[in-house]
């Protein structure tokens, strides 16, 4: 089915990899080089913050989007660039985070203090990003193994959670239009509908399996959960 | 007077200078007996003087003012308004002052501009979403206008209507705000010598992305209390509920005005980013202005009254 030419040598997915990472870097050089030339118009600093935040957003889905693609495509390769996409969801996710402490509250713990208590647009986003910081931390292959996969996976599935945290926070934010946090929602809602289909799915499956004759291989844990 | 230095990029090279004043000169006189001047017949504005209701603070640099605001009938993107804005034709145009009047009345813009001497007043300007800026508005006090039609005892409101057109304005077709905009003031707030009926900004006829042909300055109320490209001025008996009211009324209320201890629902108001500056500004109460207006207030619970 897949054309030879997709299927890549160990070394081509490390080349791939090489160039992912440095796409992922365009964003921050955009906004480094609008900052630099003073393009970033006449709220330059709310316009970093805001970016910094889309552009979390932005790798949250494109994170999610992955493994939807890996099985539409049959290319199991796909799956070796989740992670650096996650990291990179938590890289912009910190500076939103960091540009929002420093440039919009100056480090005012208390006035911050209560942003968090009382604006339930900001109480969204900081739980989505105390949410991220495990997963972050639980990325590298070490810890994986140090958790085993099942308690791993069941751990990584509040990614799930911090996705709808995360486009709560951006619609309760703005202050009429909320066209583009409605795309956001779609793409969002679309990506966790696809989950809740496989799981059901998955459940059919094992529910024939156990009932009736097993189907050949395809209910093995590790081919279906990932 | 502003004297801001002029770039070598704005000047018109000398040809396109000749051309642009060969198509006035053509444009003129194929409009002979025409029913609508060309739209690109706007005047420029008489001098202006200057007013000691300005603030001594450094006006914020044209680009700026005219290139960032809230301008929700042609886009809810603060630079998003800017291009469509060009389109949109402020002549001819009228203001129809009406309502509980002895003598209503139409004020062709031309007629408006010749009302009373034009003043340079720089204003702060606070928005609602906690940006700020120093605007060097020119207009007259919406007063002088009001006084024309004779108000009746029994107003007590005035409310202004801004311009819905949705061949111009893309958004006027989807359902934002309920258009036309609509804003209103309280009568005293209306004839208070700081409240501008505004028809410039530094020096120059109002662009077109800041209301014109003649929108309204109310320095020490939140930004949107100002309805860009008004109409319609109406006097009526009740207080009007605004486009900003129905849309939310739990965020804002019918006074509007600046209160660093009256928080917005979704953020605070003690703070704001005077646009050009790094940190953050005290907000101040009534924005500065409230030697000028605390007594239009006194005894008023402004928590409820927001």
């Amino acid at each position: 089915m897949i054309p030879a030419a997709f299927q890549l040598s160990a070394r081509q997915i490390a080349a791939v990899k090489t160039l992912l990472f440095l796409a992922c870097l365009i964003p921050l050089a955009r906004l480094g080089y609008g900052a630099w030339n003073d393009a970033l118009g006449a709220n330059p600093l709310e316009a970093v913050i805001r970016n910094l935040g889309d552009w979390a957003l932005n790798f949250l889905l494109v994170t999610l989007t992955v493994t939807p693609l890996r099985k539409a495509s049959g290319l199991a390769w796909l799956a070796r660039l989740r992670r650096m996409l996650g990291l990179f969801c938590f890289f912009y996710a910190c500076l939103h985070v960091s540009s929002y402490l420093w440039l919009d509250q100056f480090f005012d713990w208390t006035a911050i203090a209560k942003d968090i208590l009382k604006r339930p647009f900001i109480t969204a986003g900081f739980i989505a990003f105390c949410l991220l910081v495990p997963l972050a931390a639980t990325s590298n292959n070490a810890m994986i193994r140090r958790l085993g996969g099942r308690r791993w996976q069941s751990l990584h599935r509040s990614v799930y959670a911090i996705a709808i945290l995360g486009v709560l926070h951006y619609a309760w934010m703005v202050k009429l239009d909320v066209t583009l946090p409605l795309y956001y929602a779609a793409v969002a809602a679309g990506l966790l509908g696809l989950r809740v289909w496989w799981r059901v799915q998955e459940k059919r499956r094992q529910l024939a399996g156990a009932y009736l004759a097993k189907p050949k291989g395809r209910v093995s844990p590790i081919a279906t959960r990932r | 007077m502003s004297t801001r230095p002029i770039a070598p990029s704005e000047i018109t090279p000398r040809a396109l200078f000749d051309e642009r004043r060969e198509f006035l000169r053509v444009a003129a006189g194929l409009s002979l007996g025409a029913v609508l001047p060309p739209a690109a017949a706007v005047e420029k504005l008489a001098p202006a003087r200057k007013s000691p209701y300005s603030v001594g603070e450094s006006p914020t640099p044209f680009k700026d003012i005219s290139g960032y605001g809230n301008y929700y009938e042609f886009s809810s993107d603060k630079t998003g308004h800017i291009g469509p804005a060009q389109a949109m034709k402020t002549r001819p145009w009228a203001v129809v002052v009406e309502g509980l009047v002895a003598k209503p009345k139409t004020f062709a813009i031309e007629d408006i501009l010749r009302l009373a001497p034009l003043e340079e007043r720089i204003y702060r300007h606070r928005c609602v979403e906690g940006w700020s800026m120093v605007v060097p508005w020119v207009g007259y006090p919406l007063a002088a206008l009001l006084r024309q039609v004779e108000p009746l005892g029994s107003a007590k409101y005035v409310e202004f209507v801004s311009h819905a057109d949705p061949a111009v304005m893309p958004n006027i077709g989807r359902r934002l705000l309920d258009w036309p905009y609509l804003e209103g003031l309280r009568l005293d707030e209306a004839m208070h010598p700081l409240t501008l009926l505004v028809v410039g900004l530094y020096g120059e006829v109002l662009p077109n992305q800041n209301g014109a042909p003649l929108r309204l300055a109310i320095p020490w109320k939140y930004g949107f209390k100002g309805g860009k490209a008004i109409v319609r001025i109406r006097f009526v008996e009740r207080q009007s509920e605004t486009a900003w009211m129905k849309a939310a009324p739990n965020e804002y209320g019918f006074y509007a005005n600046v209160n660093p201890t009256v928080d917005h629902p979704r953020w605070s108001q003690a703070r704001e980013r005077r646009i050009g500056e790094f940190r953050k500004r005290e907000t101040l109460m009534f924005n500065g202005y409230a030697d000028q207006v605390a007594h239009l207030y006194a005894g008023m619970d402004l928590r409820k009254f927001f």
